[in-house]
Protein backbone atom coordinates (compact mmCIF):
# COMPACT_ATOMS: atom_id res chain seq x y z
CA UNK A 1 0.00 0.00 0.00
CA UNK A 2 1.47 3.31 -0.62
CA UNK A 3 1.33 6.63 1.25
CA UNK A 4 -1.59 7.47 -0.75
CA UNK A 5 -3.62 4.76 -0.21
CA UNK A 6 -3.14 4.37 3.26
CA UNK A 7 -4.06 8.15 3.58
CA UNK A 8 -7.39 7.57 1.72
CA UNK A 9 -7.87 4.61 3.99
CA UNK A 10 -7.00 7.22 7.37
CA UNK A 11 -9.10 9.10 6.07
CA UNK A 12 -12.24 7.47 4.92
CA UNK A 13 -11.76 5.55 8.70
CA UNK A 14 -11.88 8.93 10.56
CA UNK A 15 -14.82 10.05 8.98
CA UNK A 16 -16.52 6.59 9.70
CA UNK A 17 -15.82 6.34 13.13
CA UNK A 18 -16.87 10.11 13.77
CA UNK A 19 -20.19 9.59 11.81
CA UNK A 20 -21.08 6.41 12.85
CA UNK A 21 -19.28 4.18 15.14
CA UNK A 22 -18.42 7.06 17.95
CA UNK A 23 -21.51 9.14 16.56
CA UNK A 24 -19.55 12.83 17.23
CA UNK A 25 -20.65 13.85 13.91
CA UNK A 26 -18.23 16.38 14.18
CA UNK A 27 -17.53 16.86 10.64
CA UNK A 28 -21.34 18.56 10.50
CA UNK A 29 -20.41 20.98 12.70
CA UNK A 30 -19.07 24.42 12.27
CA UNK A 31 -16.53 24.23 15.65
CA UNK A 32 -14.56 21.33 13.90
CA UNK A 33 -14.27 22.83 10.38
CA UNK A 34 -12.74 26.25 11.53
CA UNK A 35 -10.70 24.56 14.39
CA UNK A 36 -9.28 21.87 11.49
CA UNK A 37 -8.94 25.50 9.14
CA UNK A 38 -6.59 26.36 12.60
CA UNK A 39 -4.74 23.51 12.27
CA UNK A 40 -4.34 23.53 8.49
CA UNK A 41 -2.88 27.03 8.71
CA UNK A 42 -0.51 25.72 11.72
CA UNK A 43 -0.11 22.76 9.51
CA UNK A 44 1.11 24.17 6.35
CA UNK A 45 3.89 26.23 8.34
CA UNK A 46 5.24 22.99 10.53
CA UNK A 47 4.82 21.23 7.98
CA UNK A 48 6.63 23.13 5.41
CA UNK A 49 9.75 23.59 8.00
CA UNK A 50 9.70 19.27 8.71
CA UNK A 51 9.33 18.84 4.90
CA UNK A 52 11.24 22.27 3.29
CA UNK A 53 14.10 21.67 5.74
CA UNK A 54 13.96 18.09 4.38
CA UNK A 55 13.90 16.34 8.06
CA UNK A 56 11.84 14.02 7.00
CA UNK A 57 12.10 12.63 3.63
CA UNK A 58 9.61 10.84 1.14
CA UNK A 59 10.14 8.25 -1.48
CA UNK A 60 8.74 9.84 -4.70
CA UNK A 61 7.30 6.32 -5.63
CA UNK A 62 4.84 6.30 -2.51
CA UNK A 63 3.61 9.77 -3.10
CA UNK A 64 1.72 11.06 -5.93
CA UNK A 65 3.83 14.06 -6.46
CA UNK A 66 2.48 17.28 -6.40
CA UNK A 67 3.12 19.07 -3.21
CA UNK A 68 2.03 22.44 -1.21
CA UNK A 69 4.21 24.09 1.17
CA UNK A 70 7.04 21.38 0.27
CA UNK A 71 4.73 18.84 1.85
CA UNK A 72 3.01 15.67 -0.07
CA UNK A 73 -0.46 16.39 0.04
CA UNK A 74 -0.99 13.12 1.54
CA UNK A 75 0.57 15.00 4.73
CA UNK A 76 -2.70 17.33 4.29
CA UNK A 77 -5.03 14.49 4.22
CA UNK A 78 -3.01 12.47 6.86
CA UNK A 79 -3.54 15.91 9.12
CA UNK A 80 -7.29 15.85 8.53
CA UNK A 81 -7.54 11.94 9.72
CA UNK A 82 -5.59 12.46 12.59
CA UNK A 83 -7.34 15.89 14.01
CA UNK A 84 -10.60 13.98 12.94
CA UNK A 85 -10.27 11.09 15.07
CA UNK A 86 -8.52 12.81 17.85
CA UNK A 87 -11.63 15.23 18.24
CA UNK A 88 -14.05 13.10 17.63
CA UNK A 89 -12.25 10.56 20.79
CA UNK A 90 -12.16 14.16 22.85
CA UNK A 91 -15.76 14.75 22.70
CA UNK A 92 -16.76 10.75 22.59
CA UNK A 93 -14.70 10.65 25.53
CA UNK A 94 -16.28 13.99 27.50
CA UNK A 95 -19.86 12.29 26.58
CA UNK A 96 -18.88 8.94 27.98
CA UNK A 97 -17.75 11.12 31.30
CA UNK A 98 -20.48 13.35 31.45
CA UNK A 99 -22.97 10.73 30.96
CA UNK A 100 -21.28 8.40 34.00
CA UNK A 101 -21.19 11.70 36.24
CA UNK A 102 -25.11 12.14 35.59
CA UNK A 103 -25.97 8.52 36.36
CA UNK A 104 -23.73 8.83 39.30
CA UNK A 105 -26.05 11.74 40.80
CA UNK A 106 -29.68 10.11 39.87
CA UNK A 107 -29.37 6.37 39.61
CA UNK A 108 -32.27 4.04 38.43
CA UNK A 109 -33.66 1.84 40.75
CA UNK A 110 -36.83 0.38 41.20
CA UNK A 111 -37.44 2.40 44.55
CA UNK A 112 -37.21 5.74 42.97
CA UNK B 1 21.00 20.74 14.85
CA UNK B 2 19.87 17.59 16.66
CA UNK B 3 17.33 19.54 18.31
CA UNK B 4 15.48 21.23 15.13
CA UNK B 5 12.33 18.35 15.33
CA UNK B 6 12.20 18.83 18.72
CA UNK B 7 12.28 22.50 18.68
CA UNK B 8 9.56 22.69 15.82
CA UNK B 9 7.21 20.63 18.76
CA UNK B 10 7.92 22.80 21.86
CA UNK B 11 7.05 26.29 19.31
CA UNK B 12 3.47 23.94 18.72
CA UNK B 13 3.08 23.71 22.64
CA UNK B 14 4.79 27.26 23.49
CA UNK B 15 2.42 28.70 20.68
CA UNK B 16 -0.75 27.28 22.26
CA UNK B 17 0.04 28.14 25.78
CA UNK B 18 -2.22 31.45 25.88
CA UNK B 19 -5.12 29.08 25.41
CA UNK B 20 -4.76 27.56 28.51
CA UNK B 21 -3.10 30.39 30.36
CA UNK B 22 -5.08 33.34 28.57
CA UNK B 23 -7.89 32.16 27.01
CA UNK B 24 -8.69 29.54 30.24
CA UNK B 25 -9.85 26.57 27.88
CA UNK B 26 -8.88 24.43 30.64
CA UNK B 27 -7.98 21.36 28.87
CA UNK B 28 -4.36 20.73 30.78
CA UNK B 29 -6.65 20.51 33.93
CA UNK B 30 -8.57 17.74 32.33
CA UNK B 31 -5.58 15.79 31.49
CA UNK B 32 -7.47 12.35 32.12
CA UNK B 33 -9.49 13.04 29.16
CA UNK B 34 -6.79 14.68 27.54
CA UNK B 35 -4.80 11.06 27.85
CA UNK B 36 -8.08 9.10 27.21
CA UNK B 37 -8.02 10.62 23.83
CA UNK B 38 -4.16 11.29 22.62
CA UNK B 39 -3.29 7.25 23.68
CA UNK B 40 -5.31 5.33 20.78
CA UNK B 41 -4.14 8.43 18.21
CA UNK B 42 -0.25 7.69 19.53
CA UNK B 43 -0.79 4.03 19.46
CA UNK B 44 -3.05 3.75 15.95
CA UNK B 45 -0.30 6.47 14.31
CA UNK B 46 2.85 5.25 15.83
CA UNK B 47 2.05 1.51 14.65
CA UNK B 48 1.11 3.37 10.92
CA UNK B 49 4.57 5.28 11.43
CA UNK B 50 6.62 2.49 11.82
CA UNK B 51 5.21 0.51 8.79
CA UNK B 52 5.64 3.09 6.71
CA UNK B 53 9.30 3.55 7.62
CA UNK B 54 9.63 -0.49 7.20
CA UNK B 55 8.40 0.33 3.99
CA UNK B 56 10.47 3.03 3.20
CA UNK B 57 7.80 5.12 1.97
CA UNK B 58 10.03 8.29 4.41
CA UNK B 59 13.18 9.07 6.47
CA UNK B 60 14.53 11.43 9.11
CA UNK B 61 17.52 13.16 8.31
CA UNK B 62 19.81 12.06 11.56
CA UNK B 63 21.13 15.96 11.19
CA UNK B 64 17.90 17.01 12.71
CA UNK B 65 16.60 14.51 15.32
CA UNK B 66 18.01 13.40 18.74
CA UNK B 67 19.10 10.22 17.62
CA UNK B 68 16.19 8.52 20.00
CA UNK B 69 14.87 6.13 18.57
CA UNK B 70 12.07 4.05 19.71
CA UNK B 71 11.43 -0.14 18.83
CA UNK B 72 10.37 -0.30 15.09
CA UNK B 73 12.86 2.49 14.33
CA UNK B 74 10.33 5.55 15.34
CA UNK B 75 11.95 8.78 16.11
CA UNK B 76 11.18 9.66 19.84
CA UNK B 77 10.38 13.03 17.62
CA UNK B 78 7.50 11.05 16.15
CA UNK B 79 6.01 9.81 19.19
CA UNK B 80 5.93 13.28 20.19
CA UNK B 81 4.35 14.49 17.16
CA UNK B 82 1.35 12.40 18.04
CA UNK B 83 1.12 13.82 21.02
CA UNK B 84 1.84 17.20 20.81
CA UNK B 85 -0.36 17.94 17.78
CA UNK B 86 -3.80 16.23 19.13
CA UNK B 87 -3.08 18.34 22.14
CA UNK B 88 -2.71 21.67 19.96
CA UNK B 89 -6.06 20.39 18.25
CA UNK B 90 -8.02 19.77 21.10
CA UNK B 91 -6.53 23.02 22.20
CA UNK B 92 -7.86 25.00 19.48
CA UNK B 93 -10.95 23.15 19.18
CA UNK B 94 -12.08 24.01 22.76
CA UNK B 95 -10.79 27.77 22.12
CA UNK B 96 -12.89 28.10 19.03
CA UNK B 97 -15.78 27.08 21.10
CA UNK B 98 -15.12 29.16 23.89
CA UNK B 99 -14.80 32.51 21.84
CA UNK B 100 -17.88 31.40 19.87
CA UNK B 101 -20.19 29.96 22.34
CA UNK B 102 -22.55 29.31 19.39
CA UNK B 103 -20.69 26.87 18.15
CA UNK B 104 -20.18 24.46 21.05
CA UNK B 105 -20.67 21.00 20.70
CA UNK B 106 -22.69 19.55 23.67
CA UNK B 107 -21.23 17.22 25.81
Amino acid sequence: MTYTEAVALAVASAVFLDMTVLGTRLVLRTAFWVSYGIMLFFQVIVNGLLTGLKIVRYDPAQILGPRIAFAPIEDLLFGFAMITFTLSLWVWVGRRKSAGRRAARAPRGADR
Amino acid sequence: MQGTYLAILAACLVGTLPLELALHVGVYPRWPRVLLTILPVVAVFSVWDVAEIHARAWNYDPRYIVGVYLPGSLPLEELLFFIVIPLCAVLTFEAVQKVRPDWAVPV
